[in-house]
């Protein structure tokens, strides 16, 4: 049986994990390869990168780290943050990432996830959607550049979008949520789980057991993404898999 | 004694991680576009993501569909993965109905549409049958898939394991020393590896199944 995917975030910058975490045991706790070993050792289905380096001195140094990762990586990798064409995601590509994830140069330039999957395949074009709830409760629009900026798009629509534009995954996160970690928004995840047939990983928010669960089963999510619940130390992934397998969600032992 | 091992690069996807996964092994693969090595070496791998036409058109346009048939047909240690699996057959209907190598007579078909495709994540190899491919791997073990079409050999024999999406597809392959794997064993943690291993040992070690 498919199982559901647990998915740990780092949050990278000039190589360098910046989120905070409570790993005591480890030599150094912001060493992405050393985290991305700890992971892959811990029993996690898949790794996401968030490159939020801003300088393209900085980016080369994520390249690298990519490569140096995927030398002991046996599962897949994710890396995102600041792509914005079909030669970025080469370079990742190449450099070992098995997917790329596309935020803001996809709103801007839809034709990227239709070139970059003719290219390269929809298995490694994952579209990330920020989205946050209208004031008017009136569903939800989607943000660009690390959420600060509004667009005119729908997030529903978007990810419908993306999906017929060749995207091979969403990668949903809800701004309501994320940080506060008192749940995903499960209503968004429902309905752009049930509106796209690619795998939907939902994003943000995730604070206890409960809350990935409900992601999962009610949200009707494929994946779960969390990074704050892994880094400060709260749940180990072994901890949140059994949680989950008891609570009868189908999960990778 | 012929000790080479080659994984043929042909532009299709992520070859990187193949070289690791057979590194971790302590094997250093070779990487090539020759058909003269992919017929000579002893162990060839054909990795592999991406579309299925596209993936035909540039093994024929690179020599390579001529001396992955001559392995074929005398038998020579080859495991295909992922697309690799996928083009060993007769015919893919990814971008309508296109020609494979044949060396694994049969059809590539779409997966049906009442589950999310692609399949991705990891899901379980039943096995039907022992072989050496899946020495010290328990039954039902976790594997990662990522791929909308699934093979169909004529031939039922040939398919030694399966896993359940929608319907039972064929996601382990062996047909005398041509194995082939539906999933990414390369991205299937320790058991993946192991796999490589019985893979390796069976060509490397001479012996056939």
């Amino acid at each position: 049986m498919l199982t559901r995917r647990i998915i740990p975030c780092l949050d990278v910058k000039d190589g360098r994990v910046v989120k905070g975490t409570s790993f005591l045991n480890l030599r150094d706790a912001g060493d992405p390869v050393e985290l991305a070993d700890f992971y892959y050792k811990g029993g996690a289905d898949e790794l996401v990168f968030l490159d939020i380096t801003a300088t393209p001195e900085g980016r080369d140094t994520t390249a690298e780290m990519v490569e140096r990762i995927s030398e002991k990586l046996f599962m897949p990798l994710t890396v995102g943050g600041g792509l914005r064409s079909i030669e970025d995601i080469q370079k990742l590509l190449r450099a070992g990432a098995d997917k790329v994830s596309l935020n803001t140069a996809a709103v801007k330039n839809p034709q990227l996830i239709s070139e970059g999957a003719a290219r390269f395949g929809s298995q490694c074009i994952v579209v990330a959607i920020d989205a946050r709830r209208r004031e008017n409760e009136a569903g939800w629009s989607v943000y660009v550049k690390s959420g600060q900026t509004l667009t005119e798009l729908d997030a529903i629509e978007w990810a419908k979008k993306a999906a017929e534009l060749g995207a091979g995954e969403i990668l949903l996160t809800s701004m309501d949520a994320d940080g506060h970690c008192c749940g995903y928004d499960i209503e968004l995840t429902r309905r752009i789980s049930k509106e796209v047939n690619i795998p939907v990983i939902a994003s943000g928010g995730a604070g206890s057991l409960e809350d990935l669960y409900a992601a999962l089963d009610e949200g009707g999510a494929d994946a779960v993404l969390a990074a704050s619940i892994f880094h400060y130390g709260k749940h180990s992934v072994a901890e949140v898999k059994d949680y989950l397998k008891q609570r009868g969600i189908p999960i990778r032992p | 004694m012929n000790t080479k091992i080659v994984i043929v690069d042909y532009g299709a996807g992520n070859l990187r991680s193949v070289v690791n996964a057979v590194r971790s092994l302590g094997h250093e693969p070779h990487l090539t576009a020759d058909p003269a090595e992919i017929t000579s070496a002893a162990a060839v791998i054909l990795p592999g993501v991406g579309e299925g036409s596209a993936a035909m058109t540039e093994l024929t346009r690179l020599g390579l569909a001529e001396a992955l048939q001559e392995r074929g047909k005398r038998n020579l240690p080859l495991l295909g993965v992922c697309l690799g699996l996928q083009v060993l057959m007769g015919t893919t209907e990814e971008g309508g109905d296109v020609p494979c190598l044949n060396i694994v007579p049969g059809l590539v078909r779409k997966l049906p549409e009442n589950h999310k495709i692609p399949h991705m994540g990891w899901n379980q190899v039943k096995q039907l049958r022992s072989h050496t491919i899946f020495e010290g791997i328990p039954d039902n073990a976790y594997f990662y898939f990522v791929h909308s079409y699934y093979a169909d050999p004529q031939d039922k024999t040939a398919v030694i394991g399966a896993t359940d999406y929608g319907e039972q597809f064929c996601s382990v392959l062996a047909q005398g020393s041509v194995i082939a794997t539906q999933f990414h064993p390369e991205k299937s943690g320790e058991t993946g590896l192991r796999l490589y291993g019985n893979f390796l040992r069976l060509a490397l070690g001479g012996r056939t199944c």
